[in-house]
């Protein structure tokens, strides 16, 4: 519940410094074939690393879902700062991103007159792929880089301390909420990003390119399946829990006071954005 | 009858007068031993001041106290149990016994004081609002702060978040309480003023205080026992007048530069 890294003291920032080169100038670089190998080696035990304390934190998470209390309220907050909030950021990204694409794919077609298939195009990867990936990408900038500067920010001002001395533990009240909003918001923001999306898709088609509407939206019927629109689901639920997990893994984590509580935020957004685009890929694995 | 068999005859009547026995206690980070077997008593219904300079291991050793972290090895008994071994879910029952007050308040800076001093209410007890309402209000009053109820934190001044720390840290009626350099940051008048808080509540409440701090102003005003912190060991233990007579020269230096003692 409490492990992890806390807020340095004198005491741990002098156990940290590096042990000073002997005097008689005898320290020697190591060679560099093995200067080398340590640089070759850190960076996947870098990431082994991480990828450790993420799933500890996810285990604890989920150890403490089924442990009372049960805080409806702090649930409702997270949803409400998670999902509602990022209501506009992800219509307005929508409209745009189906609007953009439908340009392209109309363009592309132009050139075998295929512009019949739009919808279909369209509406089979805002289904599969850009709606769960781009709500998941904005969610994370928005509520993501949010989640880590307030846990980080509690972090340094020793406020998770205090929950901790008050018996009340951290990842069961921070985290768990976050993460449960997470699993459940991401996918309606998908699906509101599909219909957004849609929606600017088929008025640039329909406005500036003089498409029928009725085949558009025929062929987005006849094309797009429930499984093309669960696979987009369970996507978004899975980048739900990733973005909100490692949010909060960044700033629950945080250490060295306000430039930490920064750079623990960039993490948060840049090894979300990663996570997702990662995640992508796994999970269509499972479906194609 | 001997010491031993004193304390042993005030524990079977609920009054052992060491409330917090810490044994042996030691605990590193990155291989470099930070507390290096701290042994020290911690009395009951007194004020204990802990002091030592800056890298003593100070706020590793209240660290390990309220178990925010597992000491390497080493005992600390709380009325006679042993922490260190339990889990988090074991604690629970122990950490209801400590109330704390951190350096800088830790307050929820997205409450209002209010709300921060109701927080353990809501989350410990199955009390009504009007209930929290009263006993926060009541808090909030002895400590002179009613006033500061409505503002976020951030609105208030330093001290005046002290004090909300307090009552945040009074409210479910802890056994003992701990101080994390409560004068840190704050005025000389200020200061006075909170050690004089530290007294009177100690008084009224009857609470077993911990005192971290390095203001040996607050110290020799405020201390029943004073335990001196030294690289990671108790270098010495006594009542204030003790350590003012101590010829331990690590003790002299440190009163020496502190104004308290001359050289």
């Amino acid at each position: 519940m409490t492990g992890g890294a806390t807020t340095d003291g004198p005491e741990r920032q002098a156990a940290k410094a590096p042990a000073s080169p002997p005097s008689d100038g005898s320290r020697r670089e190591p060679p560099l074939l093995s200067r080398a190998f340590d640089a070759l080696v850190a960076v996947p035990v870098a990431l082994l690393a991480e990828i450790g304390t993420l799933a500890r934190l996810l285990f604890e998470t989920v150890l403490w879902a089924i442990r009372p209390p049960y805080r409806g309220r702090v649930f409702v907050e997270a949803m409400e700062f998670i999902g509602v909030q990022s209501v506009f950021l992800v219509a307005l990204t929508g409209f745009f991103v189906g609007a953009v694409f439908s340009l392209q794919v109309i363009d592309g077609f132009r050139r075998f007159s295929a512009e019949g298939y739009t919808g279909t195009v369209i509406g089979l990867s805002f289904a599969r792929e850009l709606a769960p990936v781009f709500a998941a990408l904005m969610v994370s900038a928005r509520a993501g880089s949010a989640i880590a500067t307030e846990l980080g920010s509690m972090r340094v001002s020793s406020q998770i301390d205090a929950l901790t001395t008050m018996s009340v533990a951290p990842v069961q009240y921070l985290v768990l909420p976050r993460v449960v909003a997470g699993l459940t918001m991401l996918p309606v923001m998908a699906l509101l990003f599909n219909l957004i999306g849609l929606f600017g898709a088929y008025t640039v088609a329909t406005q500036l390119f003089g498409l029928d509407g009725g085949m558009f939206q025929e062929r987005v019927r006849w094309f797009v399946d429930p499984t093309d629109l669960r696979q987009g689901l369970a996507k978004a639920a899975v980048f739900g829990v990733a973005i909100t997990l490692i949010a909060c893994r960044q700033g629950f984590y945080a250490e060295g006071g306000a430039a930490g509580v920064g750079l623990a935020t960039n993490r948060a957004v840049v090894h979300s954005a990663i996570a997702v685009l990662v995640l992508d890929y796994v999970v269509t694995t499972f479906f194609v | 009858m001997s010491d031993d068999e004193e304390r042993k005859a005030r524990k079977a009547e609920g009054l052992d007068p060491v409330h917090v026995r810490v044994v042996d206690l030691k605990k590193s980070y990155d291989g470099v031993e930070i507390l290096r077997g701290v042994t020290f008593d911690i009395r009951r219904g007194v004020i204990n001041v802990i002091i030592g300079g800056s890298g003593a291991g100070k706020s590793v050793l209240t660290r390990q106290l309220l178990r925010l972290e597992r000491p390497d090895s080493g005992r600390i008994e709380v009325d006679g149990t042993d922490v260190v071994p339990l889990n988090d879910w074991e604690l629970v029952p122990f950490r209801k016994k400590f109330g704390m007050v951190f350096q800088f308040g830790a307050l929820f800076d997205s409450m209002t004081c209010f709300d921060n001093v109701a927080f353990p209410l809501r989350e410990h007890t199955r009390l009504g609002r009007k209930e929290i309402q009263d006993r926060v209000m009541q808090r909030l009053e002895d400590l002179r702060v009613a006033h500061a109820a409505p503002k976020l934190p951030g609105q208030v001044s330093g001290g005046m978040q002290k004090r909300v720390a307090l009552a945040r840290a009074l409210v479910l009626e802890p056994a003992i309480l701990v101080y994390d350099e409560p004068t840190s940051g704050l005025d000389p008048v200020s200061s006075r003023l909170v050690d004089d808080l530290i007294a009177e509540t100690s008084e009224h409440y009857g609470v077993t205080s911990v005192v971290i701090t390095h203001d040996m102003a607050s110290v020799f005003k405020i201390a029943a026992r004073v335990n001196m912190l030294y690289k990671g060991r108790i270098e010495a233990s006594g009542v204030p007048d003790d350590i003012l007579r101590s010829e331990n020269p690590v003790v002299r230096d440190f009163l020496t530069a502190s104004g308290v003692a001359m050289r």
